[in-house]
């Protein structure tokens, strides 16, 4: 339905909308413009530099590119990599895979099973971060932490979690953390397949691998484009690991928000050069998002 | 050899009983319709039949095979269901070779079987075309091509035609019926209309709360209606109901319409004069009755509530007593509002129905003899 008249006169309406637009402008807009100024500068809290900023050009990103020390451990391309690894396990293997293999198996059942582990895997995703950090270091700790008194009750020894491994740990981490929301989006996708589809599947044989590649995963591409690209966006910005590892031990885990509040807000404080990397990564996001939409315009065409 | 047979099924959803008890046998290369209104059973009983929800008790065979627990992929079946269930991301070719290629047949075999199925129903020209450039009567083509494609024994249909409009439902009926002969499937085929039914059906099986109350001949289900329901359910307008009282005088048994007096039958005076004194119904099809424009002697006297001239025959509604009836005339005969008429019914057309259990009384065919 088309409204063709408007309740308010346009005057009225910018009155509604200006609360809105001031906080978008003084928390979102104005930052944005200051950081991206100051991705120019050699800006820092402390030192010479705090108070008489100078304007070094392109200094910030070339710093950030230089070819001989971005991969090394603690650097931009490294923290790149890192992150590239997280999103990967995380995101796409993890937090996709597992909220897809929970939604298809409780695909159109109902009953006590499926009520708990979807309210588990919800819990998970809406218990604040702290929270959810700190049980998880109590989880992995080497001493006391619970998965090793398991591992070590069964044989399998003591492993140092966030010390060996830190990366899997965080990738771990963030797959049980943010799985509900695919899990919510596949079994919401999966519900508007009709039930005539897979009995049509059912009376000729297939077999569930059968029906998944020829009925579900056709039906549900444009779903699962739209989830993979969101939870890479979200995960790509995520600082919660920082929680558990601080970006450590010696930055194996130090993916890119990570390394952008260790410059800009640690040591020596490098607003300047943190901006830059801040300007990099609203880059990445910006292609991500444009891409979200153009599959989305694309969907609503066909 | 594909006969079916179901015997004393019984399915439940929590507390609702939506098969009770049903037992019927579908012969081989037999098309029997169920038939009955929404929620009476049908298409449980025939989701059933293809195992796509089991029976909590009874049995169900298919050819000599017991195939109460079996999954629907070894039951040997097909199925047509009422959304088509076409799946839109294939092509019609896909669409009808979909069973083949789960079974993973050769694809020359495919490729084969799809044309031919394709040829029947005359869609072979949309084999390269989605879904979403059919029309619904193309895609309900595209969903029995799928479903003949499979060569199964035993075809079972859901309401297939209750998603098309009229005119289109009509064509293809009469299409339906042709192939099926052709393909001497064994069928079962659910609707709720009763048109479809008698139309298509070698047999009809009547269901209503889960019981089948008729298994015949559409003829038979349409002329001697095994009860009350049956009688109002099947046939365009349905049968008549008028109350009527049982009187034994002198030997004779008659039933009385107000002053009128219905003599029934030779075979039905037996089974009548066990209500002397008491009320029974008598059910009488619109086509059945005479209307005449002039007084006569064995003729009821009747006003005229509303003349509706259908074309091939003239539609009146009229009062006898507390019943309002039906009564189909020939297109030339003239009635109007609030006129009287006469109206003649012929003994060998009424059927006696008991008032309280509903049930059609059964001729004595012994009086015949005698």
């Amino acid at each position: 339905m088309e409204r063709k008249h408007a309740i308010f006169p346009a005057r009225v309406g910018i009155i509604f909308l200006t609360p809105a637009l001031l906080f978008v402008v003084v928390f979102l807009l104005y930052p944005f413009v200051r950081v991206f100024l100051l991705s120019f500068t050699n800006q820092t809290l402390l030192g010479t530099t705090a108070p008489n900023p100078e304007f070094v050009g392109l200094d910030n990103y070339q710093r950030l590119f230089d070819p001989d020390r971005w991969m090394r451990l603690g650097e931009f391309g490294s923290a790149l990599k890192i992150t590239a690894q997280f999103v990967v396990g995380s995101a796409l293997i993890g937090q996709a895979g597992m909220g897809m293999l929970i939604a298809w198996a409780f695909y159109r059942k109902r009953g006590v099973l499926r009520e708990v582990v979807f309210t588990l895997v919800i819990l998970a995703w809406i218990i604040p971060e702290t929270v959810v950090a700190f049980t998880w270091v109590a989880f992995l700790d080497w001493e006391f932490g619970t998965l090793n008194s398991v591992l070590d009750t069964i044989g399998v020894g003591r492993p140092d979690w966030l010390f060996d491994r830190p990366l899997q740990s965080i990738i771990l981490f963030n797959s049980w953390r943010g799985t509900a929301f695919s899990m919510l989006l596949f079994s919401g996708a999966l519900e508007t397949i009709p039930p005539s589809y897979v009995e049509t599947a059912e009376v000729v044989g297939a077999t569930a691998w059968q029906k998944f590649r020829d009925i579900f995963f056709p039906l549900l591409r444009g779903h699962i484009l739209t989830d993979l690209i969101l939870i890479t966006l979200w995960t790509f910005n995520v600082f919660t690991p920082f929680l558990l590892t601080g970006g450590g031990p010696a930055k194996r885990t130090e993916v890119v928000s990570i390394y952008t509040y260790r410059t800009a807000f640690m040591g020596r404080h490098e607003f300047g050069k943190g901006s830059s990397i801040a300007v990099v990564m609203m880059l990445i996001n910006l292609a991500l998002a444009l891409i979200y939409l153009a599959s989305i315009r694309r969907r609503r065409a066909t | 050899m594909a006969e079916i047979r179901v015997e004393k099924a019984v399915k439940t959803f929590g507390k609702v009983v939506a098969v009770d008890n049903a037992s019927l046998t579908v012969h081989e290369h037999e098309f029997v319709v169920l038939l009955g209104p929404s929620g009476c059973g049908k298409t449980t009983l025939l989701r059933a039949i293809a195992g796509l929800g089991m029976v909590d008790s009874g049995r169900i065979m298919i050819g000599s095979r017991d195939v109460t627990y079996l999954p629907p992929k070894d039951r040997n079946i097909s199925m047509v269901f009422q959304s088509y269930a076409i799946f839109p991301h294939m092509r019609v070719f896909d669409n009808i070779a979909f069973g083949l290629k789960m079974k993973r047949m050769p694809k020359d075999d495919i490729k084969r079987r799809v044309q031919a199925a394709a040829e029947l129903l005359h869609i072979e020209n949309f084999l390269d075309r989605y879904p979403s450039q059919m029309s619904g009567g193309q895609r309900q083509r595209v969903a029995v091509a799928r479903a003949i494609a499979v060569h199964a024994e035993v075809l079972l249909m859901d309401e297939p035609l209750s998603n098309l409009d009229a005119l289109l439902r009509l064509e293809m009926r009469a299409e339906l019926k042709r192939l099926l002969a052709e393909l001497k499937a064994t069928t079962v085929y659910v609707t709720h209309d009763q048109i479809e039914a008698l139309s298509m059906g070698d047999r009809i099986a009547v269901m209503r709360d889960g019981k089948i109350l008729q298994f015949d001949s559409p003829t038979t289900v349409y002329d001697m209606p095994a009860d009350r329901f049956v009688a109002g359910f099947i046939g365009t307008p349905p049968m008549n109901f008028l109350e009527g009282q049982v009187r034994r005088q002198n030997g004779a048994v008659s039933v009385y319409i107000g002053d009128y007096a219905l003599k029934p039958i030779p075979e039905m005076v037996e089974a009548l004069a066990r209500y002397d004194g008491q009320p029974i119904v008598a059910g009488i099809r619109a086509e059945n009755m005479e209307a005449l424009s002039q007084p006569a002697e064995d003729a009821l006297k009747v006003t005229v509530l509303v003349v509706e001239p259908l074309g091939s025959q003239n539609l009146l509604t009229i009062r006898i007593g507390s019943d309002i009836i039906k009564v189909s005339t020939h297109p030339d005969f003239r009635a109007v509002p609030d006129q009287p008429i006469w109206i003649r019914f012929p003994s060998d057309k009424i059927r006696w129905i008991d008032r309280d259990s509903g049930k059609t009384l059964i001729p004595d065919l012994g009086a015949l003899m005698s």
